[in-house]
């Protein structure tokens, strides 16, 4: 592996990522799988780096999850996306910061076709005032909230209290990026890094002491691809596809995997516990799992954050082995306690409206 | 005093421009970018279909500059090049200036370079080479794998940047399935244990023995065509490249672990060929290359009375051709010169 081919790539691959003033829309899904992640996001961009970051309470989903799975149509899902955007042109915000990754690629793909066929987006316009009397911007800037974090990278490392650093031998982690599908592959020049070795993901490890695996199946589909999932019949080769992404790193020994979409750290992490019941296969070191992490919980514990407030006891395969190496203190008892000190109470600027 | 002409370009096409305007009695100057005259004949081996060694090629040329006394500048970049009434002012990168009664291009080709086409992780992979580095080992006599182990399963790609919307080629290179098949046969010759396969859109065997050799490399030397791009490519642990590709025939995918993946890089307009198009004001095409007056009747002549073309300058050509349109470009000068 020769890393200046790399280099001479992501130099080619760097997006404007806004620095402040942000309009963030969170996941449909996320809140349900790793709920902890986007309260993390809004902690560390308002209370740590003390940025200003709105949400509206009237923001609904993009429409994207419905868009690619083929039953909403793509006008529909226009018209959604840009009453999305009438909100943030409402509040005042020009930077739109999508937390999931299928938004970001629904977004970056409406506005691409609006670019491209102005009488498109005439025509979404005219649809959405009869419907809503709303009128819209398009996005000033758009950025994917693991671009933001990317942008502070070096300003969180600064602050970390904690690095991607095996505290038992100094090495530093073995950490495997897996990008959302949505991320890059559709624009790659949309995506930090671009499509074939995004750098988003990489330069956060990087910044912060970690080593990034490049494994064969690197580029692989998590499994979770919509219908693979969403048709039951098809969980087959959802399950099938993350196996094939297991066996492919297990030859590198990966402390960890860390990801930038609501779908890949859910099945990376249910799937392993899933593999594990139907063949006894285990893909981490000693017999047990390779923890997954979303970008805000593995910001958050560098940061210093109780894992337990990041949600870390979602997770299906354990992150404890992980905190271990790091040398993160925990509370076992606490982890499915929820009657200790709700992060609502502890974290009041996480609630804007 | 005889007319004097400058021949920018010591490769192929301009060599032997160079030498037979010399012979016609003209007073010819060659001026060349690199410090050796030859261009790609310096990186290539053997020469298809009949597995030439490229310096016999490159000595014919070179002699018959010699022969003829064209006065050589090497190391030279052309700074201007402007048209005055009826002679030509060459200013070059050393401060000097060549007046000149016409000029012939042949600034060649530039090998497209892999790395742009980043699935293939050329420039990243240890063991993804392209087709201009095997003629290298070809040439030292060392076939191997990046950790110096023989190569036992070889996959060759065509068509890299050739045929390709997202390089920004639409064109056909001409060259690289022979070269591939070529190359092929002289890795099997090297290693007989070695497993090749060529991953191919079309075969477009379209010279003299080309389709020969392409069933020579099949029926004698086995090598596998799949008939299918490589989607990409990654590392193994043990540095091995897997690729993923589809068996359009078959209709079926397929993933390969391969110990050596060989790019059979295409041709592009040359950069200093750019360069001067803006200098001169030079017409090119929607391919980049320069754009001749008439495909038919006029392929060696510019939009600039008197400048003419040779070469690859103008497309993708073989040695064959480079030679018989650097002859032409010679005709075309005699018969311009004759009546200005």
């Amino acid at each position: 592996m020769k890393q200046e081919g790399k280099q001479a790539i992501w130099s080619e691959y760097q997006k404007e990522i806004a620095d402040d003033k942000y309009f963030y829309v969170r996941s449909c899904i996320r809140q349900n799988f790793f709920p902890g992640s986007e309260v993390a996001f809004l902690r560390i961009l308002r209370d740590v780096l003390k940025k200003d970051v709105y949400e509206h309470p009237c923001h609904t989903t993009c429409s994207g999850i419905g868009y690619h799975s083929d039953v909403v149509p793509v006008e529909t899902a226009m018209t959604v996306v840009a009453r999305q955007f009438a909100l943030m042109t409402e509040a005042g915000y020009t930077n739109y910061v999508p937390s999931c990754i299928t938004s970001f690629g629904l977004y970056t793909e409406i506005i691409e076709t609006w670019h491209h066929f102005p009488e498109v987006e005439e025509k979404v316009r005219q649809k959405l005032k009869e419907a809503t009397g709303r009128e819209f911007e398009i996005p000033g800037n758009l950025a994917h909230a693991s671009d933001i974090i990317y942008k502070f990278r070096k300003e969180i490392a600064a602050k970390a209290k904690f690095k991607l650093i095996n505290k038992n031998t100094g090495e530093p982690l073995k950490v495997v990026d897996h990008i959302g599908c949505h991320y890059a592959k559709m624009f790659p020049s949309k995506g930090v890094g671009g499509a074939e070795y995004p750098y988003v993901l990489a330069g956060m490890i990087e910044e912060w002491g970690g080593q990034v695996i490049d494994y064969p199946e690197r580029r692989h589909c998590c499994g979770f691809g919509f219908r693979q999932y969403l048709v039951q019949a098809n969980r087959g080769f959802s399950v099938a596809c993350s196996k094939e992404k297991f066996e492919s790193m297990k030859p590198f020994k990966p402390d960890m995997i860390i990801t930038n979409c609501p779908g890949c750290p859910m099945f990376l992490d249910r799937w392993q516990y899933v593999i594990n019941e139907m063949e006894g296969t285990r893909y981490g070191q000693n017999g047990e799992g390779i923890p997954v992490f979303t970008y805000e919980e593995v910001a958050g514990l560098v940061l210093g954050f109780d894992p337990w407030d990041l949600g870390l006891q979602m997770h299906q395969t354990d992150c404890e082995p992980l905190l271990d190496k790091i040398g993160i203190e925990y509370s076992p008892e606490d982890k499915y306690n929820t009657t200790v000190n709700s992060l609502s109470e502890k974290h009041s600027s996480l609630i804007n409206v | 005093m005889s007319k004097h002409v400058v021949v920018i370009g010591g490769g192929v096409a301009g060599l032997e421009a160079a030498g037979r305007l010399s012979r016609e009695g003209l007073d010819v100057s060659l001026l060349e970018k690199d410090s050796i005259t030859g261009g790609h004949l310096n990186r290539w081996f053997k020469l298809f279909p009949d597995r030439r060694d490229s310096s016999e090629v490159k000595d014919y040329l070179e002699g018959l500059t010699h022969a003829n006394n064209v006065k050589l500048f090497t190391n030279v970049t052309i700074e201007k090049l402007n048209r005055d009434k009826d002679h030509f002012s060459v200013l070059t990168n050393d401060g000097k200036e060549l007046i000149a009664d016409a000029v012939v291009v042949a600034t060649g080709f530039d090998l497209f370079k892999s790395s742009r086409k980043e699935e293939y992780g050329y420039g990243i992979y240890d063991n993804v080479i392209t087709s201009a580095d095997l003629e290298d080992m070809f040439r030292k006599g060392e076939i191997t794998a990046a950790d110096g182990t023989v190569p036992k399963k070889i996959g060759i790609v065509h068509c890299v940047g050739s045929r390709d919307e997202k390089a920004g080629n639409l064109y056909c290179s001409k060259l690289c399935c022979v070269t591939a098949v070529k190359q092929a046969i002289e890795i099997r010759e090297h290693y007989p244990e070695s497993t090749l396969f060529c991953f191919y859109m079309d075969m477009r065997m379209g010279g003299a023995y080309y389709e020969e050799m392409y069933r020579e490399a099949q029926e004698v030397w086995s090598v596998n065509f799949i008939r299918g791009k490589v989607s990409e490519a990654s590392e193994t642990i043990d540095k091995k490249v897997v690729i993923k590709v589809e068996d359009t025939l078959a209709g079926r995918p397929l993933k390969m672990t391969l110990d050596l993946l060989i790019l059979m890089a295409g041709m592009e307009m040359s950069e200093g060929g750019i360069k001067l198009a803006g200098l001169a004001g030079l017409k090119t095409g929607d391919n980049r290359f320069f754009e001749a007056t008439d495909h038919h009747f006029g392929s060696n002549k510019s939009n600039v009375e008197g400048l003419f073309y040779a070469g690859t300058c103008t497309s993708p050509m073989n040695i064959t051709e480079t030679i018989s349109h650097a002859r032409a470009a010679v005709s075309e000068v005699v018969d311009y010169l004759k009546n200005s």
